[in-house]
Formats: C-alpha cells, structure tokens, sequence
C-alpha cells in the first residue's frame, strides 16, 4: 500500500524524464529510417539503412570522426597537463595569487561564441592579429592560422575555454592535500620534483578522472567554435561529427541522413565512454 | 663537544615572538622530552631543528656540523607526525622504502632493511596494505618505522601517540621505550602529555612561553624544581602551594609559621633569601592522615577513590582546599576534621618571585 503511493508520487517525474528522453530518440530513430528530405516535402517513404548508408560513405565522414577523436584527445591532454601544472605552481602562496587565480579562471566565464570571434579577429588574423604582429616583428611571414591550420586553431580555442575548468578542479583538490605528508617526503629527503611525482599526481588522479570524464561529455560536442570561426574547413579539414549533422541538416536539408549522422554520434559517445571508464574509472571507486 | 647543540634560537612569527632564545645541548644517544602546555613553543622548536621552520636567529649544530640553514632533507633527521603524515597511495612496503628508493640504495639493501624493520615491528603480514586499511596502531608503528629504516643520526617525535586510545597509548609508550633501548639512536619527543614526559626521557626539558624553565631527569623536576611553573606541571595531582603566615631565619632551623601552627626547617636547605610572602610545596603523598593532633587540621570536603589509593580534599581554616594521599581503604566522612602531619624532609619553599628557594634533601 505504501509502496504503491511512493510510486504513484514519483511517477509524474519519472515519466516526465522518460518521455523528455524516449520522444527525441524515437524521432530520430523514426526519421534516419525515412527519406526526409526538406527539399522534397511530402516523399516520406520508409528507406531501411540507406541514410545510415549515405552518412556513413559520405566524403566528409572519416575526417569528421578523425577530427572528434583528435580533438577530444589533444584537448584533454592539454589542459590535464597544463592545467596540472599551472595549479602546482599557483598552489603555494606568493604575492597576487587571488588576481592570478581569477584570472586563469575567467576564460571558463566566455561564451563559445565569442571565445571563438576573439580568437579568430583578435589573435589569429593574418592581418592584424598579434599572433601575426608578433611573426612579422620577428622577421616571419604571418601564419594565416584558420586556413593553414585549422583543426590545430580550434584545439587552441577550446582548450582555451577549458583549460580554467581543469585549474578550478585541480586547485580546490590541492588545496585538501595534507601538509604533514609533504613535510614527512621532505624529512625523507624528497625534493620538490619528488613530491609532486609520488604525492601530489597520486593525490589529484581523482580530480583528473572527473575532469576527463565531463570534459570528454563537452568535447565530442563542440560545435559553437567551429562554426564560428573555420565553418568546417577547408574542405573537411576541421569538421568533426557534430558539424557534420548540422551540414547535413540544415546546409543539404537531410534530415534523414542527419538523423542518422545523430545515432552514430550517441554510438560513438558510448564507444569512447566504454574505453574512458575502463581506462580511469577505477580512480572513482577507490 | 655535544651532540646536537642549540644555541640562542629565537623564532618570529609576524608579531608573535614564539622561541625566546633556547640554549640547549643534547648528548648522543639520549632521549630528550619537550614539555609544556599548548603553546609553550615545544611543537615549534622541534619542527625548528627538523628544518620545516626557519629560526629567525640563533643556531643549531649537529654532530659538529652547523645545520641550521640546511633544508631537512638533507639534515638526516627522521621525523614522527601526530597524524602519521603515512603516503596514502603507497603500501606499507612503499611507505617504508620511501626514503632508501629517493636515496637510490640498492634493490637488496633495501629489500633487507624494509624487512627487517617490518619484523621488529611486527608488520610483516601489513606490507602490501594500504595505510587506510590498517587500524590506528598499526598506521603508528609503520610511521615510527619509515624512520628508523633510514637510520638517522637523530629521532624526532610530535605527540606521536595522542592519536591513540589510552591502552593503546600505554603500550605504544613501552614499545617507544624499548626501542630507544635497542637502537640506542638520540631521540627528541614532544608532547602534552607528563606522564609520557616522566616514562620516557633521559632527561624532560620543560617549556614555557617560549622558553625552556627547567632541563633535568624526571625525578629531579619531581624532587627539586627550581620554580613554581615546574613544581605544579609536573606530577598528577598537582603540589600543595600553601602561603605561610611567616618564615623567621634563624641559626640552624628556619621557623615557619602556618594557620597558628609552627614548623621547623632546616637552614642547610635554604639556596636563597627568604622573601615576606613565602610559599611552601609539598606533594599528595608527603602528607599523612593522623589521628592526634599535628602540622595542620582540615575538613574532608571530596575524597576520590582510585582503587589503588585514594586523594582527600581537604578545606583548610584559610579557605585552601588541599590535596592529601590516603590509602585505598580510607573511610572519611565528608565534613570530617582530621589532622594532617607533613614530611619536612620533601617540602620545598618558594619566594615571592615564584623561584624556589630551597634543596632537596640528600641522598636516597
């Protein structure tokens, strides 16, 4: 009797959250088996696997998942590494860490949008950027960096954005390490070196797992950035997969095949999820 | 020429004068306690000669060698922490091993030496545990032996048993002492604590406000301390400070006048100048319960049974409450009068400047 009521009071919620999630998956699935096409209104026969054929044999679909998985990565590795790094050298007191803290955080508090126009007028411009004032000072030609290199641009945009998040994670986690421990390294004769290998690193591999794990959520999506800036080129050199389901929709009006791209995406996340949680997840149940 | 020796040591801290020039030397192979209440300076003053604090000014020498500017990892100190301070990621092998693998001693040589250690301390079966999987007596004997595996020149200790529950606390202490024994290696311990102060040590250095009052054997800080800060920190229940009405000198015996009565105190005694308030110390069990009349007279306010000996508080005509040692078996009614005769032979008088004036007896 009890129980029954318990339920019955949750059950507005949970099928709440249920139908949020089973209506847009069951659309999508719905849609990446019909041809949908925006140009051809009304022709919406049942196609079985051909837009999952299409999406799949599509000239931009092996650069895109190469450039998701590229991206994900060297952000990831960046800003685990600098933002480890960073945090060390910021976590013993000197003068104007407050000011230096706040700035190294602030870059997190700048919309995708704009994070992305100021890299690409401000720094980035072969004309008058400072990345270009800067070569042309010291006697180089100016890089133009979004045509030349643009996956690289959008790996530093990102990482940019992100590299604050990791700080904010690492710095609080630090700053639980006990004093004791790297004052009993030092009487072990321990050097700085030593206790950031075999205290600190071991301390922070919690904290670094929860920074892969929601980065990685964030990161397969990118897509702000790239629209932004490169618009996914040239030719396909810096469109990932989330680019590439818009194009498909909304530049090619498929619908379809767009939906398609969508399931592969949720496919793929859970892919790299697999190999993320057996690779650090082990650092969480400890 | 001693071993470690302590000269002039001043400690700042922004606008807190924390060490107030310590001069101290320790002979090889003693076992040194630091005593004092919280915020004597004690804690500062070892973290001081581990390195872990600067000395604003002053020195420190070790085995003829001034290390006083020299980072701590390089003093050759091994140190003790209140809380263990064991690496949490790290086995219990690891956290031994520790300092001999930064120090790059061979594989076997420290393979030996960790088991060794392990199987003093009885470990042996702990070695591949983490420190959270162990309880708090085992995490205090792998901390106590991460530092003797190093064989340092000296062993520093901070409170390394208040951790721990009282029987375990009583055990770790015999165990602490029977190592000292064995290794022979000087040792320095700090804690709160008297009774450990008194179990433990060769010699107590007992620390006030920054300042050492008194360096002695435990007994002589018992016997004779030489002020009134020593005479009531050191022994559980505290000396009796009771004023005298008058203390008149004269040729061979000091007259001291208390509530009426007069007791008699030999000059031969007397190191110093008798002061117009002087106070006289004596201890729990150098008073005794008599039926005739004697030294002084009270009403039993509280008697405390111990089991194995009882304290009797004992309101005196002045208003002093009083603490007298009886026997276990002792039947006193609360508002009882009794009579109290005291040992002049264990009394100690002390001036108005909270200085003893008086030796202890000889002998014995």
């Amino acid at each position: 009797m009890k129980r029954s009521i318990t339920r019955l009071l949750m059950a507005p919620s949970v099928i709440l959250l249920l139908i949020w999630m089973i209506v847009p998956l069951s659309m999508t699935i719905y849609f990446s088996t019909i041809r949908y096409n925006l140009l051809y209104p009304g022709q919406n026969n049942f196609v079985g696997w051909m837009n999952f054929e299409f999406f799949l044999t599509d000239p931009g679909f092996f650069p895109a998942v190469a450039n998701t998985l590229i991206l994900l990565a060297s952000v990831l590795i960046i800003t685990v590494v600098l933002g480890v790094l960073l945090s060390a050298l910021i976590d013993r007191p000197f003068w104007g860490q407050g000011i230096v803290r706040v700035l190294l955080i602030s870059p997190f508090f700048i919309m995708p949008t704009v994070n992305a126009l100021i890299w690409k007028n401000m720094m980035m411009n072969p004309v008058y950027g400072i990345f270009a004032w800067i070569s042309e000072s010291l006697g180089f030609e100016p890089i133009d960096w979004l045509s030349s290199f643009p996956l690289a641009s959008i790996i530093i945009m990102v990482s940019w954005q992100w590299l604050p998040f990791a700080i904010l994670v690492f710095v609080t986690a630090l700053q639980s390490q006990d004093t004791e421990q790297k004052e009993a390294a030092q009487m072990d004769g321990a050097t700085g070196w030593h206790i950031f290998r075999y205290l600190t690193l071991p301390h922070l591999a919690r904290p670094i797992t929860v920074v892969v794990m929601i980065e990685t959520i964030f990161l397969l999506a990118i897509f702000a950035e790239i629209f932004v800036s490169t618009g996914g080129g040239p030719g396909y050199d810096s469109t990932n997969l989330a680019y590439l389901i818009y194009n498909q929709a909304l530049l090619q009006y498929d619908v379809g095949v767009a939906s398609a791209g969508g399931l592969f995406a949720v496919l793929l996340a859970n892919i790299v999820a697999f190999f993320l949680i057996r690779a650090v997840g082990k650092n969480l149940t400890v | 020429m001693s071993y470690l020796a302590i000269t002039d040591l001043q400690k700042h801290y922004d606008d807190y004068h924390a060490l107030r020039g310590i001069n101290l030397t320790i002979e090889e192979g003693e076992f040194i306690v630091f005593v004092g209440p919280s915020g004597c300076g004690k804690s500062t003053l070892l973290r001081t000669i581990a390195g872990l604090e600067t000395s604003s000014s002053g020195s420190i020498d070790l085995d003829g060698k001034d290390i006083t500017e020299l980072a701590s990892s390089k003093r050759d100190l091994a140190m003790v922490f209140q809380s263990y301070a064991l690496y949490p990621h790290m086995t219990v092998a690891d956290n031994l091993s520790f300092a001999l693998r930064l120090a790059k001693a061979p594989d076997a040589e420290i393979k030996e030496k960790v088991q060794s250690v392990s199987k003093s301390l009885q470990l042996d079966a702990l070695l591949e545990r983490k420190p959270k999987e162990l309880s708090g007596g085992q995490r205090q004997r792998v901390a106590i032996g991460r530092a003797i595996v190093r064989q340092p020149k000296v062993f520093l200790f901070d409170e390394p048993l208040s951790n721990l529950d009282a029987a375990l606390r009583v055990q770790m202490r015999l165990e602490l002492a029977r190592l000292h024994k064995k290794l022979g290696t000087t040792m320095i311990y700090v804690t709160h604590d008297q009774v450990e102060a008194m179990t433990l040590a060769d010699r107590v250095v007992i620390l006030n406000a920054g300042q050492i009052e008194q360096v002695g054997t435990p007994l002589e800080l018992y016997r004779q301390p030489n002020s009134r800060f020593v005479a009531e920190f050191i022994g559980t229940p505290k000396m009796n400070l009771i004023p005298l009405d008058q203390a008149v000198k004269q040729d061979s015996e000091v007259e001291l006048t208390l509530l009426g009565k007069s007791i008699s105190f030999p000059t031969s005694r007397l190191t110093g100048e008798l002061s117009n308030h002087t106070i006289m110390g004596i201890r729990p069990e150098h008073m005794h319960l008599v039926d005739q009349a004697a030294d002084l007279t009270g009403k039993v306010e509280l008697v405390e049974h111990l089991g194995s000996e009882a304290y009797a508080h004992i309101l005196l005509s002045s208003g002093q409450t009083i603490i007298v040692k009886a026997s276990a078996r002792i039947d006193l009614a609360d508002g009882q009068q009794v009579h109290i005769q005291l040992e002049v032979d264990e009394m100690i008088l002390l001036n108005d400047q909270d200085r003893v004036i008086s030796a202890s007896t000889e002998g014995e």
